[in-house]
């Protein structure tokens, strides 16, 4: 990444020659070595996850044939009749994400495109800020609030079981707003005013400016920050754990109750399984997915925002 | 071949040109309403959401004791005293390991760092790090800190996992904070023959220092919220004594799932009181982050 302060060429040579005498000193290379230390942790990290995780993982596949994992359609790792296809753990990761999303690119769009495009500049400085402490929640306070305060309000209206994929998704799509909102807006915004200025001088509408102009040239931006949503819905542990309930079903009814990858993971490592029993490796099987899962949302999201980004010079 | 056609036909099927403008403007304003709307819904749930918890959880949380007691079995009784020590340790841990390392991590990649595969390497891993979930964190906790390391399902445990968890976070604010810093301070100080690391010291990072603690502050927030990798690494929800750095812990988060799953309705009560505890905690945090980045901004 090129330090944007410096206009060009030559100003970088003055700086490397300038450090390259500065930093001739044996302390000061020592002082280098350290700082390079700090960064390879964040290396360590990766690596660890992926030895940790993957070691377990093929343990777990000495036991369970691959075919079982992911041809069975039923979990039941704790029962006397043992099975252990993922899909139902996928269908509830899934279901709950779908509804997270169906509220979150909504709200987040429109915020987006209301802060950058009607908003004062003095109303847009309070009302982004207020958005953005949605995500500063702590997520197992959207777990109680959907469990005691939403659940409640909906079986007023529709039959729903205690818990259910429907609260759990609602509260957090309102949870991954502000992710979604914004990227959007970053993107929304770097479209420059030359664009929307052109489409009103062909007499088209503020509406159509953005719906026509402002939101395709954004599409990249916005659709990176639809992806990181998604993983973000994918990885989510509490509010699921608290609201969707445990009960893994391969079902698309959202009055249900169902069971995530991660709900599962935090049950499992609520009890009391000892360290390397099968059931122990289940939970590092089904963080495997998760993490190669989330991973994958994670690189698309990446390689869209910077694939497809317009030039604009 | 040619295309013929009777002009007169054309004519009678072209629809009289009309802009319309009106409709469509009014359409616009409608849209207008609806995208404000949806900026709204979302602050108008969390008015909600804070409403209730108050109404839920303040005369709880103002009972005597509350703060200040172990918890109980019985929903009114006892308090969260062990929850929040856990919960204090936790971010002093986070603090102590995290600044440091990421810091120098920024510092390294802003300063150092040659423009090279080996860089661009550390770079896309520190954003990629900042989207693992935190209950696989927690797997990595777990599978370092309590059994590689024998520190089993204790404080330092929890602690130093979720500093792995905030470390991609601050990398990248401090980065942020140290690229913002101009250039011309550094020459000036390269001019007076300083050395690299001195000018660094003395130039660089006290410029850069309200938003490196800004970023601190809030990927400390986010620690002292998370749930999910405690849950993996054995934190417990209920415990009745201060924990120490290689004992049994607790967390505020922790109490509060601890709280909800349990069936009598009082505990709810509970529940909400102790998020009223846990976002005051979190509500300071972030104040104090405004107030640097406020107080000690140099312009």
């Amino acid at each position: 990444m090129q330090n944007p302060n410096l206009p060009d060429d030559s100003y970088q040579r003055l700086r490397r020659s300038l450090e390259k005498k500065a930093s001739e000193d044996i302390s000061e290379k020592i002082v280098a070595v350290i700082l390079f230390a700090c960064a390879l942790v964040s290396i360590l990290t990766t690596t660890g996850i992926v030895v940790i995780i993957f070691q377990e993982t093929w343990g777990f596949f000495q036991e369970v044939s691959l075919a079982q994992f992911f041809l069975d359609t039923k979990w039941t790792p704790l029962f006397a009749d043992r099975h252990f296809g993922v899909w139902p753990l996928i269908n509830g990761t899934f279901l709950t994400t779908a509804i997270a999303m169906a509220v979150a690119i909504p709200l987040g769009l429109s915020s987006a495109i209301y802060l950058s495009e009607y908003a004062q500049p003095k109303v847009a400085a309070i009302l982004r800020p207020a958005v953005e402490l949605l995500a500063g929640i702590p997520t197992v306070v959207y777990g109680y609030f959907a469990l005691l305060f939403i659940t409640p309000l909906l079986r007023n209206v529709i039959p729903l079981e205690l818990f259910n994929a429907l609260s759990a998704g609602l509260m957090m799509g309102v949870m991954i707003t502000p992710t979604v909102g914004s990227i959007s807006l970053d993107a929304i915004k770097a479209v420059p005013r030359s664009l929307r200025e052109g489409a009103y001088a062909l007499g088209i509408t503020k509406l159509e400016a953005i719906f026509k102009v402002v939101l395709p040239a954004a599409l990249s931006g916005i659709i990176a920050s639809i992806i990181l949503g998604i993983s973000r819905a994918v990885g989510e542990t509490m509010t699921v754990v608290i609201a969707a309930g445990q009960q893994p079903r391969l079902t698309i009814n959202f009055a249900e109750s169902v069971e995530t990858m991660t709900a599962y993971m935090a049950q499992i490592s609520g009890g009391d399984s000892p360290r390397g029993s099968l059931n122990f490796k289940t939970l590092y099987a089904v963080g495997a997915l998760l993490f190669l899962i989330t991973l994958a949302l994670n690189i698309v999201s990446y390689w869209v925002a910077n694939r497809f980004k317009e030039k604009y010079d | 071949m040619t295309i013929t056609y009777k002009p007169d036909d054309y004519l009678d099927s072209t629809p009289e040109f009309t802009d319309n403008i009106e409709q469509r403007e009014t359409l616009g304003k409608v849209f207008e309403i609806l995208f404000l709307l949806g900026l709204l819904i979302g602050i108008f749930i969390l008015a909600l959401l804070l409403f209730d918890i108050f109404q839920d959880g303040l005369a709880r949380f103002l009972s005597p004791g509350f703060l200040t007691e172990n918890p109980s079995r019985f929903p009114d009784q006892g308090g969260i005293r062990p929850a929040i020590i856990s919960s204090i340790l936790l971010g002093i841990v986070v603090i102590v390991v995290t600044v440091p390392i990421g810091v120098g991590a920024a510092l390294y990649l802003e300063e150092y760092a040659p423009r090279n595969w080996w860089t661009a390497i550390i770079e896309i891993n520190i954003s990629n790090l900042a989207g693992v979930p935190s209950i696989v964190y927690g797997l990595l906790g777990l599978g370092v800190f309590n059994y590689l390391l024998g520190f089993g399902p204790a404080l330092i445990s929890g602690a130093l996992t979720l500093s792995l968890l905030s470390l991609p976070v601050i990398i990248v604010t401090s980065r942020e904070a140290i690229r913002a810093v101009p250039n011309s301070l550094r020459y000036a100080s390269y001019g007076l023959g300083i050395t690299k690391w001195r000018t660094i010291r003395s130039h660089v990072i006290p410029y850069a220092v309200p938003g490196i603690l800004t970023g601190v502050i809030i990927s400390i927030s986010r620690a002292i919220g998370d749930a999910a990798s405690l849950i993996v690494v054995g934190a417990v929800g209920f415990l009745t004594f201060n924990p120490g750095l290689f004992q049994r812990f607790m967390a505020l988060p922790i109490q509060i799932y601890s709280y909800i799953t349990r069936p009598e309705p009082g505990f709810a009560n509970a529940a909400a009181a102790t998020i009223i505890a846990l976002l005051v905690l979190i509500l300071t945090l972030n104040g104090v982050a405004i107030y640097i980045r406020q107080r000690f901004t140099i312009n």
